[in-house]
């Protein structure tokens, strides 16, 4: 037990830190702004406002939004009594309270969860996973989401996938704004160029920052983690080493309207790349083979 | 020499605080155990409640089709009572062989097309079924629970402190033995 309370505060931790980290980028990002403006004060300024509100609001209602963008709708009791009673079984096993069940129309196999934190958590799977998976593989598979939520991955994953958007939004505007100027005010070449180049200074320093980032959000570890964790909650690892195993042999692993709606997070490339799979469970993930022979080893 | 003594009674005065401050860590994380073990028992007496309340629908849709099957009926309305009232001990046997009294129906079930394609009966079955698995897992919370109470009261050194305050440990919520034999269906 000792482990599982150390890796939710280890977490907590992280999303802090992760927050500490996205402001000194955010003011980097205004202050190169500033500079361009002609006062660092305004650049910096603008900024932290305009992301201190953004995350703000994206913190208390970033699943919402995350969801809305994947189509999700909330899952019927009557519709789905098995989903239902599932995600409720084992959120007694694992001592949470029930979180809100949400269902992806797709064909896809597939699963997230989302929220700040345990009490404000949602799961979503697919309707190709209802469909196609067996009773004990998605019980296996809802186990490793309710996982996430018990350590608190999801406030990790839902941060990232929040200040990497931001981040992206903002630098967007910021290049946009540079081209515009540089058409209504010709003569102000030298000055432009000059910041054009210190941007993509910052641009260069962004980008392998934010690729660190969501290593450390979705770690292969912490996916481990959550397999045993899950699998301790159901007491059944085969289940989810079988629905690891459908779902590496599925033609169509892709699911459509997560990728389109959540590239709308992220305005530009190579941001869009890592758009659309970094909420969905088996994209940014440890290789599935070594996955299912670590279940099997249980 | 005054001096010494000095030093003497604050080394006394620390580690009488620091004692102190242990057994109230202690005591604390004892009643938080406890706690969780009490919060964990009542998660299964609401599945066992659920159950309860969903039995004599099942029982009424079911009576209308199955005439030779009166027997098992009964037997699940008697063991009925039992889930809401009496000790732990009778609960989980009332539970245990109500599971099984289910699993009879459910698998007779099969031998009645028309009584499987009613609605009724599939929403009743998946609900029953659903319940089931609520109380496999709220029992295995509950165990996990008394398993962390248990090691709490009876490791070194916190088992002096649980002895003190008079802490007693809990036991498991075990299936019964004829529950892991194949069910016997018989009439």
């Amino acid at each position: 037990m000792a482990t599982l309370y150390d890796s939710i505060s280890w977490n907590k931790r992280k999303s802090i830190l992760l927050v500490v980290l996205f402001f000194i980028i955010i003011s980097l990002l205004g202050y190169a702004f500033g500079l361009y403006l002609g006062s660092v004060f305004v650049g910096v300024a603008f900024a932290i406002i305009i992301s201190t509100i953004m995350t703000l609001v994206s913190y208390y209602s970033g699943d919402s939004i995350i969801l809305k963008m994947s189509h999700a709708v909330e899952a019927d009791r009557k519709k789905y009594p098995h989903l239902v009673n599932t995600v409720e079984g084992l959120a007694i096993a694992s001592g949470i309270m029930t979180p809100k069940i949400y269902v992806i129309e797709d064909s896809a196999i597939n699963a997230m969860a989302t929220g700040r934190d345990p009490k404000h958590a949602s799961v979503t799977v697919t309707t190709g996973a209802i469909e196609r998976l067996k009773r004990d593989e998605l019980e296996g598979v809802l186990a490793h989401e309710l996982a996430h939520i018990r350590n608190y991955d999801i406030r990790m994953m839902m941060l990232v996938v929040i200040l990497v958007g931001i981040i992206a939004l903002l630098s967007d505007m910021f290049l946009r704004s540079l081209f515009y100027g540089r058409g209504k005010k010709g003569s102000k070449g030298g000055a432009a160029g000059a910041v054009i180049i210190l941007i993509g200074l910052v641009l260069a320093i962004l980008a392998p920052i934010i690729a660190q980032l969501i290593k450390l959000a979705v770690s292969r570890q912490r996916e481990y983690l959550a397999d045993a964790d899950g699998a301790l909650i159901c007491r059944h690892p085969n289940g989810l080493a079988n629905a690891l195993r459908k779902i590496k042999n599925d033609k169509e692993p892709l699911v459509e309207a997560a990728n389109k709606a959540t590239a709308h997070l992220f305005i530009e490339n190579p941001l869009r790349t890592f758009g659309g799979k970094i909420n969905f469970l088996f994209h940014t993930h440890p290789p599935i083979d070594e996955r299912i022979k670590r279940l099997e080893g249980f | 020499m005054v001096f010494i003594v000095s030093v003497i009674l604050w080394v006394v005065i620390a580690v009488v605080a620091l004692l102190v401050l242990y057994i109230i860590i202690t005591f604390n994380s004892l009643i938080m155990l406890k706690n969780r073990v009490e919060n964990a028992w009542s998660q299964i007496d609401v599945q066992l409640k659920r159950r309860y309340d969903l039995i004599p629908n099942l029982v009424n849709t079911v009576k209308g089709y199955m005439k030779h099957e009166k027997g098992v009926l009964t037997e699940l309305t008697k063991m009925r009572s039992q889930l809401v009232s009496g000790s732990m001990n009778q609960k989980s046997k009332a539970s245990d062989s109500i599971s099984n009294a289910l699993k009879t129906i459910f698998a007779v079930a099969e031998n009645y097309p028309k009584l499987q394609a009613s609605e009724n009966f599939k929403m009743l079955q998946e609900e029953l079924s659903g319940t089931e698995s609520k109380i496999a897992y709220a029992r295995q919370f509950y165990n996990d629970n008394v398993m962390g109470l248990n090691n709490k009261i009876q490791q070194f050194p916190s088992n002096f402190i649980a002895n003190m305050l008079g802490f007693k440990g809990r036991e498991f919520f075990k299936t019964e033995e004829s529950e892991k034999k194949p069910v016997k269906v018989e009439f």
